[in-house]
C-alpha cells in the first residue's frame, strides 16, 4: 500500500512547492523538505518491518491497471535492493535540499518542484516492475534534471544541460526500441503481449535478437552509469550543475543505471549476458584507469570529483559482470558508499565555492589554517575515495574485487590497480585545496550548524558502512540471491561454459588445486 | 583481565576520538594527559596481560578475544576480533611502552605548535590502529591496521602543512606504501579464494595441510605478502620514502619511522611464517633482499648530512638485518632486533630531535659540533644509542641481537656464508656511519649554539631508552657468554626454531670478529672524522659520494621510469579525446544544419519552386508504380 | 464545327497551367505573381469545363461559376495584403519578403 505513495507524494510536494515559492521562498524550502522526510520516515518503517515479509521474492507490490490492451500496467514492487535505494534517494534527497538552502535564491518554487519530480523519478525507476512504466519513470528524471543544470548551474551550464540530455535521451531510445522488441518477441511466443518483468523472465528469444535487445537496454545503462566511452555527459553535468543537482546526479543518477544493469539487463539476457561479460570486465577496468587517468590533470575541483565517479563506477561494472553473490554485494555496497563519499565531495565543493567563488584547485591551498572542521571532512571522504579501511567504500571495493578475483584474475588485478591510481588523485585533492601554500588571500568561516549537520550525517554513514556492513548486506541478500538465480535459471547454457578470457563457475580453488600437483 | 585485551588499541582509539572531536575545546594540559595517558594505559595493560599470559598460559597458546562480526556475506566472514600470543605481546610491548615514552616526550617538544591537540590525535590513532594490525585475527582487520598506520604516516609527516615539500614527502610515502598494499591485497585474494577465509589460524591450517612446499600458489601468495612487507618497512625497491619521511617533526620519525611501523612488514612475516616457510624460494628472496638493502642503506647513511636522514638510511639497513634473520629461518632473533632496535633507534630520534630542536632547527650536522660540553645529557644518551647502534660489545643490548643475526647468518642450514659477510659489512658501516655523526655532532668547534636546554619532560624519555638499550639485551644471551635464552623461550612452539648446520662452534670466533669489526668502525670514524682527514675532505665532494648521498640514484630512476611518464600520461589527454567524437557529431549535426538551413530563405518564390519539383517527383512515383 | 478532341483539350489547359506556373515562378512583381495565379486558376477551371462538355453535364459549367467567384474573392484579399505590403516595404518585389523570415 505505500509504494505508490512514496511517489505521488514526492509529485504532489513538488506541485505545492512550486505554487508556494511564489510567495515565499522560506515556505517552499519546508514544503519540499517536509515532503521527503515523510517519504524517509515510510521507507525506514519499510525497513524496520523488514523482518516481516520471511522469504517472500517481494516484500511490497502493488498492481493497477493502466493500459490493458497493451498489457501496460503499474506494478510496482519493492525488494531488499529497492529498498536500500528508495532508502539512500530519500537520505541523499533531504541533503540536497539543505545544501541549497542558501545556495539557490531566485526561482526556488520552480526549483523545489523539478528536486522533487527528478526525486518522484528516481523513486519510480527503483520500483517498477512493469517495463513501460520503466521507461516512463526514466524520461521522467530527465527533464527536471535538464532544468536544474540550464537554468541554475554554473557558467557553461546550457551546453552541460544539453549534452546530458541528448546522451541520456537517445540512449534511453535505444532502450525503448528494446523493451518494444521485447515485448513483441514475447508476445508472438506466447501470445500474450505484456510488459510485465515477471513475465518477461525467462522469454526464449534466439541468440542474434538477444544480443541486440540487451544491446538496447545496456546503451541506456551504460550511458548512465557511465562507462568509458560514453562518459563524457559527466564531467560538463556535474561541474555546471548547482551543487544539490551534482549531488543528486552522483549520488542516485549513476545508480539507477547500475540498478537498471542488476534488475533487467542481466536476468531478462542471461546468455547473452555471459557472453558479453569480458567485454563488460573490460569496460569496468577502462573506466576505472582511464576515468583515474582523467581525474589527476584537472584542475577545476567538481570537474575532478567528477572524473573520480567515472573511476568508482568502473567498480560496479566490473562486478556486475562477475556473476557472483561476493561480487553483487560489493557492486550494491559500491552502490550506496560512493553516493556518500562522492556526494559529500560534491558537497565539500560547493561549501568552498560559496566562499571562495572559485572552483579552480591552482587559487586554493592553505585551507586548512583557516577551515580545519571543513579539511577534516576533505580529508576524511578522500580517504574514502581512495578506499581506506574502516571507510565504507573499503568494504564495497574489498567485495566487488574478491568476487571479480573468483571470476577472472586479470580483470582483478588490473583493476587494483586503480587503488594506486585513486591514492595518487585523493591526495592531490587534499594537498591542492587545503594543504600547502595559500594561493590567494580570503577569509572565510569554517563549516555552520546546518553544514555541519549534513557532514556529520554523511560522516557516521561511511563510517558505519565500513565498520559495520552487516544490516546492508543482509537486507539485500535475498535480492541478489535471486537474481542470480535468475540468471542461471534461465540462462540455456551449462554451468561451467567458458568464454574467452574469463572462468566462470566452475571455481577458482579447483583451477588452483590443479595448478599445485 | 585477559578478555580486556581489546581494550589496549581501543584506549588510543578513544583518546583521538575525543581528542579529533572536542581537542581546540580543551586546554593543552588536558590534550596532553589524554594523549599520553591513553597510551600509558595500554601500556599497563600490555604489561598486566602478558604476566599474566606468561605465569599461566592458556589452554591453546593463544587469547582470543571477539568483539563482533565485521562482515559476512556469501560465503565470506571476517571478525574484529584480537588475538594475543607470545609475538603480538612482544610487538604490543613495544608500540605501548615506546609509544608512551615519545608521547610524553612530545609534549614538550610540540609545546609551541599550533597544532598541539591535531598532534596528538594523529599519533593516538596511530597507536590504536599499529595495536590493531598486531592483534588482529586475520588478515583483514591487519589490512585495516596497516591502512590505518599509513594514513598516519601521511597526516604526520606532512604535519607541517604549510610547507609544500612536508607535503610531497607525504604523498610520496602514501603512494609507494600504497604500491606495496596493492600487492598485499592481491595476496590477500589469492588467499581468500584458495581457502574461503582470511582467518590467520585457520589459513596457516590450511595451507600448511593442502600446499606441498614449493607450490606455485604458495610462492606466489607469499610474494605478494612480502610486496605490501617492502612497501611499509621500507626495502629494496621501495625504500625511497623513509629518507624523505624526515620532514616530519622527530617524535613521528622515532615512533613510526622507527620503533612500530616500519616494522609492520617484519610483523607480518613472522605472522604468517607459516605460508613463508611453505615457499623456500621466497624466503631466499627476502634474505637477499636483507642484506643488500643493508648494505645500500648503509652506504648511503655514510654519505648523509643531515642528522635525521643519517638515522632514516640506519632505520632502513637494521630493518634489512631483520628480514635476513626472516630469511634464514631466525624468527625470533627478527623479532629480538626488532625490540632492542626500537628502543635504541627511538632513543637515537629522540636525542636527535632535541639536538635539532634546542639548535632552533638546525639538521645539518656540518653545522652543529662541540654539543658534547653544551647538551651533556643529551650527549650520553645518543652515545648509548649509537653504542647498540653499532653493537658494542657486551654491554649494548644491540650486540646481542646483531650478534645472533650474525650467527644465524653464518650457521644456519638454509643461509649462506655470503650472507654472513653481507651482515658483518654491514655492521663495519654502521659502526662507521654512527660515529661519524657522533664525531661531527657533539665534538669539535660549536658551529651553532644550543638555544636553551631541554626540560625534564624530554629528559626522562630519553634515560629510559638509554637504559633499556644497554640492558634490554640481558635475556636473550648466546650460549657461550651465559645461557639466557627468556626470549626465544617466549617463541618455543610458536615460532620455529633455527636449523643449524653441524659445523662445529664457531660462534666465539665470528663474536670476536663483530667486536672487532665495530671498535674497527669507530676507529675509522675517529681517523676520518674527528680528525678531519684529507682523505675525508676529497671524498667528501666524489662522484661516487654523491651516488651513496642520493640513496643511489633510486629517486632518479623512479622519476625517470614513473612519474614522468605519469605525468605526462595526464597532461597529454586532459581534454579527453573521446569528447572530441561527440562534439565531432554535435559539429556536424550543425553543419547539415547550416545547410539545410539555407533552404529557409523567405523567398515565395523558392518555396513554390521546390513544391512544384516535390509535386514532378512524387507524381513520377506514382505514375512509375 | 471543328471537332477538338478530349486530350488536345486538356493538353491546353495543362499548358495554360504550365504558364501561370512558369509565370508565377519567374517574375518578380508581386501583381504579375497574382495575375499568373489567377491563370493557373482559370486553366483548372477550364478542365471542369472540359470534362462537362464531355459528358454532356453542366456540372462543369457550375464548377467554373464557384471557381470564378472563389477566385474573385481571393483576388480581392490578396490585393489588400499587396497593398499591406506596399505599404510596410514601399516596392512590389516579392523577394523583399523574406525579411518575414527574421
Amino acid at each position: 500500500m505505500i509504494l505508490q505513495h512514496l511517489i505521488l507524494i514526492l509529485l504532489a510536494g513538488g506541485i505545492i512547492a512550486w505554487i508556494a515559492g511564489k510567495w515565499s521562498p522560506i515556505a517552499t524550502r519546508f514544503i519540499s523538505l517536509i515532503t521527503v522526510v515523510t517519504d524517509f520516515i515510510l521507507v525506514l518503517i519499510l525497513l524496520i518491518n523488514q523482518g516481516e515479509y520471511g522469504q517472500k521474492q517481494w516484500m511490497e507490490e502493488f498492481t493497477a491497471l493502466w493500459i490493458p490492451q497493451f498489457g501496460i500496467g503499474i506494478h510496482l514492487a519493492l525488494d531488499g535492493l529497492s529498498l536500500l535505494m528508495l532508502i539512500l534517494t530519500f537520505f541523499i534527497g533531504i541533503l540536497a535540499i539543505l545544501v541549497s538552502w542558501k545556495e539557490i535564491t531566485s526561482n526556488t518554487g520552480f526549483f523545489h518542484f523539478n528536486l522533487l519530480w527528478i526525486l518522484a523519478g528516481i523513486t519510480g525507476v527503483f520500483l517498477s516492475l512493469d517495463l513501460f512504466l520503466f521507461y516512463f519513470f526514466w524520461e521522467l528524471m530527465l527533464v527536471p534534471m535538464y532544468f536544474l543544470i540550464g537554468i541554475w548551474g554554473h557558467e557553461n551550464r546550457i551546453y552541460a544541460s544539453y549534452k546530458f540530455f541528448i546522451f541520456t535521451q537517445a540512449s534511453g531510445l535505444l532502450m525503448f526500441l528494446a523493451i518494444l522488441g521485447l515485448y513483441l518477441v514475447h508476445g508472438n511466443n506466447t501470445g500474450n503481449y505484456t510488459f510485465n518483468y515477471q513475465q518477461l523472465l525467462g522469454t526464449t528469444i534466439s541468440p542474434a535478437m538477444e544480443w541486440l535487445l540487451m544491446a538496447g537496454f545496456l546503451a541506456a545503462f551504460l550511458v548512465k552509469l557511465p562507462a568509458v566511452p560514453f562518459h563524457n555527459w559527466l564531467p560538463d553535468a556535474h561541474t555546471e550543475a548547482p551543487t544539490a543537482g551534482s549531488l543528486i546526479l552522483a549520488a542516485l543518477m549513476l545508480k539507477t543505471g547500475a540498478y537498471g544493469l542488476i534488475r533487467f539487463a542481466v536476468p531478462l539476457f542471461p546468455d547473452a549476458s555471459t557472453a558479453f561479460a569480458p567485454v563488460g570486465m573490460i569496460l569496468g577496468v577502462t573506466g576505472i584507469l582511464y576515468g583515474a587517468k582523467l581525474t589527476y590533470a584537472q584542475t577545476d575541483l567538481k570537474r575532478l570529483v567528477a572524473y573520480t565517479s567515472v573511476s568508482h563506477m568502473g567498480f560496479i561494472i566490473l562486478g556486475v559482470y562477475a556473476f557472483n553473490e561476493l561480487a553483487y554485494q560489493g557492486v550494491v555496497m559500491q552502490m550506496i558508499v560512493h553516493a556518500i563519499s562522492t556526494g559529500a565531495l560534491f558537497i565539500i565543493a560547493g561549501q568552498i565555492y560559496e566562499r571562495l567563488h572559485t572552483r579552480d584547485l591552482n587559487r586554493m591551498g592553505g585551507l586548512w589554517e583557516q577551515m580545519p572542521a571543513l579539511g577534516s571532512m576533505g580529508l576524511l571522504f578522500s580517504m574514502a575515495s581512495l578506499g581506506l579501511p574502516g571507510l565504507g567504500n573499503f568494504i564495497a571495493e574489498f567485495l566487488t574485487l574478491a568476487g571479480t578475483f573468483q571470476t577472472s584474475i586479470l580483470f582483478a588485478t588490473l583493476a587494483s590497480l586503480g587503488l594506486i591510481a585513486a591514492t595518487v588523485y585523493s591526495l592531490r585533492i587534499v594537498q591542492k585545496i587545503f594543504f600547502g601554500r595559500k594561493e590567494s588571500e580570503y577569509v572565510t568561516n569554517d563549516l555552520s550548524v546546518r553544514e555541519a549537520v549534513v557532514m556529520g550525517v554523511m560522516v557516521i554513514t561511511i563510517l558505519f558502512t565500513g565498520l559495520y556492513p552487516k544490516p546492508v548486506t543482509d537486507t539485500v541478500a535475498p535480492a541478489i540471491s535471486n537474481i542470480i538465480g535468475a540468471k542461471e535459471n534461465q540462462g540455456r547454457s551449462e554451468p561451467g561454459r567458458q568464454s574467452g578470457a574469463v572462468i566462470y563457475i566452475e571455481t577458482l580453488p579447483e583451477k588452483l588445486k590443479g595448478l599445485n600437483n | 583481565m585477559t578478555t580486556l585485551i581489546w581494550l589496549i588499541p581501543v584506549l588510543p582509539l578513544l583518546s583521538f576520538l575525543i581528542i579529533a572531536l572536542f581537542g581546540r575545546l580543551l586546554p593543552k594540559k588536558a590534550v596532553a594527559i589524554l594523549g599520553f595517558g591513553s597510551v600509558a594505559l595500554s601500556a599497563v595493560l600490555t604489561i598486566v596481560a602478558g604476566i599474566g599470559f606468561l605465569s599461566s598460559p592458556p589452554p591453546e597458546g593463544v587469547i582470543l578475544s571477539k568483539i563482533y562480526t565485521w562482515i559476512e556475506t556469501a560465503g565470506f566472514t571476517a571478525q574484529i576480533a584480537f588475538l594475543f600470543d607470545p609475538l603480538s605481546l612482544v610487538f604490543c610491548f613495544v608500540i605501548t611502552f615506546v609509544g608512551a615514552l615519545i608521547h610524553l616526550y612530545s609534549i614538550e617538544f610540540m609545546s609551541d605548535d599550533d597544532g598541539f591537540s591535531r598532534f596528538f590525535a594523529y599519533m593516538n590513532l596511530f597507536v590504536g590502529s599499529m595495536l590493531i594490525l598486531v592483534l588482529a585475527d586475520n588478515l583483514l582487520l591487519l589490512y585495516l591496521g596497516w591502512e590505518g598506520v599509513g594514513l598516519c604516516s601521511y597526516l604526520l609527516i606532512g604535519f607541517w602543512y604549510k610547507e609544500p615539500d612536508n607535503g610531497y614527502a607525504a604523498r610520496k610515502a602514501f603512494i609507494v606504501t600504497r604500491i606495496g598494499d596493492t600487492a598485499m591485497i592481491l595476496g590477500l585474494f589469492l588467499l581468500f579464494v584458495s581457502f574461503g577465509t582470511l582467518d590467520i589460524s585457520d589459513l596457516m591450517q590450511d595451507a600448511s595441510e593442502k600446499w606441498v612446499t614449493g607450490s606455485p600458489l604458495a610462492v606466489i601468495s607469499a610474494l605478494l605478502l612480502l610486496g605490501g612487507a617492502l612497501g611499509k618497512s621500507a626495502q629494496l625497491p621501495l625504500q625511497t620514502w623513509l629518507p624523505d619521511a624526515m620532514a616530519g617533526p622527530s617524535p613521528v620519525s622515532a615512533l613510526i619511522h622507527a620503533a612500530t611501523m616500519v616494522t609492520a612488514g617484519v610483523y607480518l612475516i613472522t605472522r604468517t611464517h607459516v605460508l613463508f616457510m611453505l615457499a623456500p624460494v621466497v624466503m631466499t628472496a627476502i634474505a637477499i633482499i636483507g642484506a643488500v638493502t643493508l648494505l645500500v642503506a648503509g652506504f648511503s647513511a655514510l654519505a648523509q648530512t643531515d642528522l635525521k636522514r643519517v638515522l632514516a638510511y640506519s632505520t632502513i639497513s637494521q630493518i634489512g638485518y631483520m628480514f635476513l634473520a626472516m630469511g634464514i629461518g631466525a624468527w625470533s632473533a627478527g623479532v629480538f632486533h626488532f625490540m632492542i632496535h626500537a628502543f635504541f633507534k627511538a632513543l637515537l630520534f629522540l636525542s636527535a630531535g632535541a639536538v635539532i630542536h634546542l639548535l632552533n632547527h638546525e639538521h645539518d650536522i656540518f653545522r652543529m659540533g662541540g654539543l658534547r660540553k653544551k647538551l651533556p645529557v643529551i650527549y650520553i644518551t645518543f652515545l648509548i644509542g649509537g653504542a647498540s647502534l653499532s653493537a658494542l660489545p657486551l654491554i649494548t643490548a644491540g650486540f646481542y641481537s646483531k650478534d645472533q643475526i650474525l650467527w644465524f647468518g653464518w650457521s644456519s642450514v638454509i643461509s649462506s656464508h655470503w650472507l654472513w659477510l653481507a651482515g658483518i659489512t654491514g655492521a663495519l658501516l654502521t659502526s662507521l656511519y654512527t660515529f661519524r655523526m657522533i664525531f661531527i655532532t657533539f665534538f669539535g668547534e660549536t658551529k651553532t649554539e644550543p638555544a636553551h636546554k631541554s626540560g625534564l619532560i624530554m629528559t626522562i624519555p630519553l634515560i629510559v631508552l638509554a637504559v633499556l638499550s644497554l640492558v634490554g639485551g640481558f635475556i636473550e644471551m648466546p650460549e657461550n657468554i651465559g645461557p639466557m635464552h627468556l626470549f626465544s623461550g617466549l617463541f618455543d612452539g610458536f615460532l620455529p626454531d633455527v636449523i643449524l648446520n653441524e659445523r662445529g662452534n664457531h660462534e666465539l670466533i665470528l663474536q670476536i670478529l663483530s667486536g672487532v669489526v665495530t671498535f674497527g668502525g669507530i676507529w675509522l670514524a675517529y681517523r676520518l672524522f674527528y680528525k678531519k682527514s684529507a682523505f675525508a675532505i676529497r671524498y667528501k665532494e666524489s662522484r661516487i659520494n654523491k651516488f651513496f648521498y642520493s640513496g643511489w640514484g633510486f629517486d632518479r630512476l623512479y622519476a625517470l621510469l614513473f612519474v614522468r611518464p605519469t605525468a605526462w600520461l595526464s597532461e597529454i589527454d586532459k581534454k579527453d579525446f573521446i569528447d572530441l567524437i561527440y562534439k565531432n557529431i554535435a559539429g556536424v549535426t550543425v553543419y547539415f544544419n547550416l545547410i539545410v538551413s539555407r533552404t529557409q530563405n523567405g523567398k515565395l518564390r523558392w518555396y513554390v519552386l521546390v513544391l512544384t519539383i516535390g509535386i514532378v517527383v512524387i507524381l513520377t512515383f506514382m505514375i512509375s508504380l | 464545327m471543328v471537332t477538338v478532341s478530349m486530350e488536345m483539350q486538356i493538353l491546353f489547359a495543362g499548358l495554360l497551367f504550365l504558364t501561370g506556373l512558369v509565370g508565377f515562378l519567374v517574375r518578380r512583381n508581386i501583381i504579375f505573381m497574382l495575375m499568373s495565379i489567377e491563370i493557373m486558376l482559370n486553366s483548372a477551371a477550364l478542365v471542369f469545363v472540359i470534362a462537362g462538355s464531355h459528358w454532356m453535364q453542366t456540372d462543369g459549367q457550375v464548377m467554373f461559376i464557384f471557381i470564378l467567384t472563389v477566385s474573385a474573392a481571393e483576388v480581392s484579399v490578396g490585393l489588400a495584403l499587396i497593398l499591406q505590403m506596399y505599404h510596410h516595404f514601399k516596392t512590389l518585389d516579392a523577394d523583399a519578403l523574406k525579411k518575414l523570415r527574421d
